[in-house]
């Protein structure tokens, strides 16, 4: 029999509030440890018990690990979702069900193997507590799956040890169900499936971590000490994550006192307003919310640019508009947070692609907020923030000191004739603040209202136009200081891809794809605004570019026309923006449907045509 | 009148606090208000409290909305740190400046419009946590800047300039504050100095929030005949409860504290308020007593003033936090970054 290793997917579909989390969570770092490149994507509703979701698994040995669409296997474990779970599997793949029951034959289909496994009447037979009767059955699916797909199961006991030690009770029970499933497949099904996993060396280098974890811990390195929220999914792990981060590093040894202070805020005009006060007194300060925070937060966010106080805000964006779909991801908050408030302003944003860069980009965010005194946002999205994704081991250097900018200390002050707040700008148009509670003489009074390079109030045109002009070019200015796009190019390249953020992956992958087929493109991922100038020219370079991003509107598209010199008819669009992670067969599909050319269903794990799946001993 | 300059020059025999500053050292500039407004003698009254209380100007922080109200941090200390913010949103700034800085005094000055319309939630919150700040309202039942529209503390009956009376029944800050836990409270007049300062002087010392709603006649909007926050009908409708002595620490005053059944209130920093003349039925440290008597003279039309509640017993936000005693700004870095090595250990868990 001629066997496909470590290169597949498997879709899970359960009922939220069930327990299925921790058996795919187990299931997916099994995997990890088990050195293979893998990745796991919850796509959950907004709900806390009873409708349906899904999570997705994907091995590649090569490391494409974007969100597959083509499903080897599905778990079919919730019968409200069953007949649209038996459709999405491929042809020839396998469908693992709750056999404790008849199964409609109506929903039966003659391409896909059927595995029937009695979960419920196993579990009942073996739990008498009818809570523990239906969370067993999520670790008994998995046992099955271990022995399916050649789990390692030592690595499997040891997770379970590591997570229930010093709770024998659970412990026994989940070893049981594990046991429950695996004998049940060993006895019945030919085990391992024609698909499965086979240890490799791929992950001694990498950890398995969520943005929003990545994103908090960046933020305590960066030395936040302030931090101001309201809780909004799917942004919320982010301050969780950082409350517990700073009672592990942030109580100082002696007093037991914390170095740092979160404010859980009544609203996000709130949460916006503290961070600015703290930014105002020196503290380095954040907030982490989502796009409707971010609508609230527009008339501060203004206000912060025209006072030039540093401010970092955390959008971990999901689909809009309105409340939208707060647990699906998106890239919908472009615009709004390039543009955020009334009147003319402009922001300095990043957009890390991953957790690795969300840790990274953290400590970029606060220098650059001081540096140029404004508002800067980091640019997640739920797909990064709230998946787990294997990434390379963080870096620190130890030799990092935060850049404060341009603040004057106590004895620069009293060298000074005089302190002038918006005057002797350096070549990147900031001029020096100061601080409350330093020195008389440098005080001075922040206002929203019109003001003068002195800092006085003023409705006279020139004066106006003239601290409005310095923003600009100080805006202008940060180009140069926000990280520089990464760009691959390729020998004879027809066309220019480019993206941001979480569609990385998927895009690098496609970008293969259609090399394979003679289609071959340059890939460009920007990773801040206002944009480098070499976004500029990767744009000018190619006759076509493909803009790649997860909103109806072409956001990304639009910031390139306004804000580079590039014809508007250079840049063509992909946009995938239903709420799930952006797979590589949607950029294939866009990207060939532009250039004209026939589009051919696609095997996207293996980048070859359905039906001659590749297989190897 | 922004083209009138103070005269730089003092005079020599103006008398200096503890610092050896004058009160001009805690003077602003010149007021564009209103020649009349309340708002004037509130800041006469806050440039004198603070200049007595003898903080240095640079350890003041002065926060404020959008209104009338709002433009008057600019007239007083120059040397503090100003903040003249969006509308309403005053407390919540207020807040995070002192969760970043908490060695200065916060004083933050708002409206009726500013506190009790669009930053309503913001000032509850900001009771709620209790941070540590004098907040003034300085309230006058109208909006002036947008040209005469009752605001949410117009008290039914009340009438417009144009004669249109309001039917919606008032906020009223003093009342939200007592049902909120507000820790300090009180109400005054613009036009009582001598009852003001010394409030104020209490507020500077209080360990969180201190609410000090100050009826404030807006001569241009509400000061006619028919509003019940005018002048005349503030001064014939008045009622003292408390009257209420600043006493720093460690002074020697402390000896006559007690006499003639005056209520005595430490603060938490060791300086003692004396409430002298308060009625039998009244005490400024029981909050079902002073709700009782707010309910009962309040009914009766009459404005009741004074420092009216003090409770000195309830943490202030940093303590709720277990916040570190110094400034978080002056918390070096090297305290506040973990290193490379904790985080090469920490990453085992993300295997």
């Amino acid at each position: 029999m001629r066997h496909r290793i470590n290169d597949f997917a498997l879709k899970l579909a359960n009922v939220n509030g069930t327990g299925s989390a921790s058996a795919n969570g187990l299931l997916m770092q099994a995997i990890f440890r088990m050195g293979i490149p893998v990745s796991g994507k919850n796509l959950f509703p907004s709900n806390i018990q009873g409708l349906p979701t899904w999570y997705e698994i994907r091995v590649n040995k090569n490391g494409y690990t974007a969100r597959s669409l083509d499903y080897d296997l599905m778990v079919a474990m919730n019968s409200q979702t069953y007949a649209r779970d038996v459709a999405e599997v491929r042809a020839g793949g396998y469908l693992l069900y709750d056999s404790s029951w008849p199964l409609d034959p109506a929903l039966l289909r003659a391409d896909v193997h059927f595995l029937g496994v009695p979960f419920a009447q196993l579990c009942n037979d073996n739990f008498r507590d009818s809570r523990e009767r239906i969370l067993m059955k999520n670790i008994a699916y998995a046992g099955t799956l271990v022995a399916a797909l050649q789990v390692d199961m030592e690595i499997v006991t040891a997770l379970l040890e590591e997570k229930y030690a010093g709770k024998k009770k659970l412990s026994e029970s989940n070893t049981r169900a594990l046991r429950l499933g695996y004998d049940y497949a060993r006895d019945h099904f030919d085990c391992p499936l024609p698909f499965h996993l086979a240890k490799m060396d791929a992950n001694s280098d990498k950890i398995l971590i969520d943005g929003n974890t990545a994103i908090a811990l960046g933020c305590v390195y960066a030395g936040a000490t302030v931090a101001a929220w309201y809780p909004i999914t799917p942004s919320t792990s982010a301050m969780d994550a950082f409350k517990i981060f700073c009672e592990k590093y942030r109580k100082d040894p002696e007093t037991g006192q914390n170095n740092y202070i979160i404010i859980q805020a009544e609203d996000e005009l709130a949460a916006i307003g503290m961070v600015i006060g703290a930014g105002w007194s020196g503290a380095r300060a954040f907030t982490s919310t989502a796009g409707p925070g971010i609508s609230l937060m527009n008339e501060l966010l203004g206000f912060a640019y025209y006072t030039e106080i540093p401010a970092v805000i955390i959008d971990v964006e999901r689909v809009g508009p309105s409340t939208g779909m707060p647990t699906r991801t998106q890239q919908g908050d472009l615009l709004e947070c390039a543009y955020a408030s009334h009147g003319d302003t402009k922001h300095i944003l990043l957009f890390p692609s991953n957790p690795a860069e969300c840790f990274d980009f953290a400590p970029i965010a606060f220098d650059l907020a001081e540096r140029f005194q404004t508002p800067v946002f980091l640019m997640s999205d739920l797909d990064i923030g709230m998946n787990d994704w294997v990434v390379p081991r963080l870096q620190w250097n130890d030799g990092y000191q935060p850049d404060r900018g341009r603040v004057l200390s106590l004895e620069e002050i009293e060298a000074l004739p005089k302190f002038q707040r918006y005057t002797g700008e350096d070549e990147n148009q900031v001029a020096a603040r100061t601080l409350p509670g330093v020195h008389p003489k440098a005080s001075y009074f922040v206002r929203g209202s019109g003001h003068n390079k002195f800092g006085g109030y003023t409705e006279i045109p020139d004066e106006y136009r003239e601290v409005m002009d310095r923003l600009l070019k100080k805006h202008q200015a940060a180009a140069k200081f926000v990280p520089a796009p990464i760009i691959h190019r390729r020998p004879d390249a027809i066309f220019g891809v480019v993206t941001l953020g979480g569609c990385d992956l998927a895009v690098r992958e496609a970008l293969d794809l259609l090399a394979e087929r003679g289609v071959i493109g340059d890939f460009m991922r920007v990773r801040g605004f206002p944009f480098d100038s070499a976004v500029e020219s990767f744009l000018a370079e190619h006759d076509i570019n493909f803009v790649i991003e997860q909103n109806r509107d072409a956001q990304l598209r639009s910031l390139l026309t306004l804000e580079t010199n590039v014809p508007k008819d250079k840049l063509r669009s992909v946009l995938v923006y239903g709420g799930f992670p952006l797979s590589a067969r949607h950029v294939v599909d866009g990207v060939l449907e532009e250039l004209g050319l026939q589009v051919k269903p696609v095997f996207v794990a293996a980048g070859r045509p359905a039906g001659e799946i590749p297989m190897e001993e | 009148m922004p083209s009138i300059v103070k005269p730089v020059a003092t005079h020599p025999s103006l008398q200096r606090n503890d610092l050896g500053l004058t009160i001009r050292d805690y003077e602003g500039t010149m007021s564009t208000l209103c020649a009349g407004c309340g708002h004037d003698s509130v800041t006469a009254a806050i440039t004198r409290a603070l200049w007595e209380v003898a903080t240095p100007p640079h350890m003041i922080a002065k926060l404020s909305g959008i209104g009338c109200s709002s433009k008057t941090p600019a007239y007083f200390v120059n040397g503090a740190h100003g903040l003249n913010s969006a509308h309403g949103r005053m407390p919540p700034i207020a807040t995070g400046a002192n969760a970043a800085n908490r060695e200065l005094i916060y004083i933050g000055i708002s409206g009726d419009g500013d506190s009790l319309s669009i930053g309503l939630g913001h000032m509850c919150h900001a009771i709620r946590r209790n941070v540590r700040m004098i907040y003034v309202i300085e309230n006058n039942g109208v909006y002036g800047l947008t040209k005469g529209q009752f605001s949410a503390s117009a008290d039914v009956g009340s009438k417009s300039k144009r004669g249109e009376p309001n039917r919606m029944a008032p906020i009223d800050s003093v009342m939200l504050g007592m049902s909120l836990g507000a820790t300090f409270i009180a109400r005054s007049f613009s036009g009582d100095k001598e009852q003001l300062v010394p409030i104020l002087k209490a507020a500077a010392s209080h360990r969180g929030f201190a609410l000090i709603d100050v009826i404030s006649p807006c001569v241009t909007f509400n000061d006619h005949d028919g509003s019940t926050k005018s002048y005349l009908y503030t001064r014939q409708h008045e009622l003292k409860v408390t009257e209420a002595d600043f006493v720093p620490p460690a002074s020697e005053i402390l000896a006559q504290i007690g006499q003639n059944g005056a209520v005595n209130v430490t603060m938490h920093d060791g300086s003692v308020v004396r409430f002298k003349g308060v009625p039998p039925n009244y005490d400024p440290t029981d909050r079902g007593k002073v709700m009782d008597y707010l309910e009962e003279h309040q009914g009766k039309g009459e404005v009741v003033t004074g420092l009216l509640y003090l409770n000195e017993s309830i943490p202030d936000m940093h303590e709720l936090n277990k916040t570190t005693g110094v400034a978080l700004t002056k918390v070096p870095y090297t305290k506040l970054c973990p290193g490379a090595a904790a985080l090469d250990r920490l990453q085992e868990d993300f295997r």
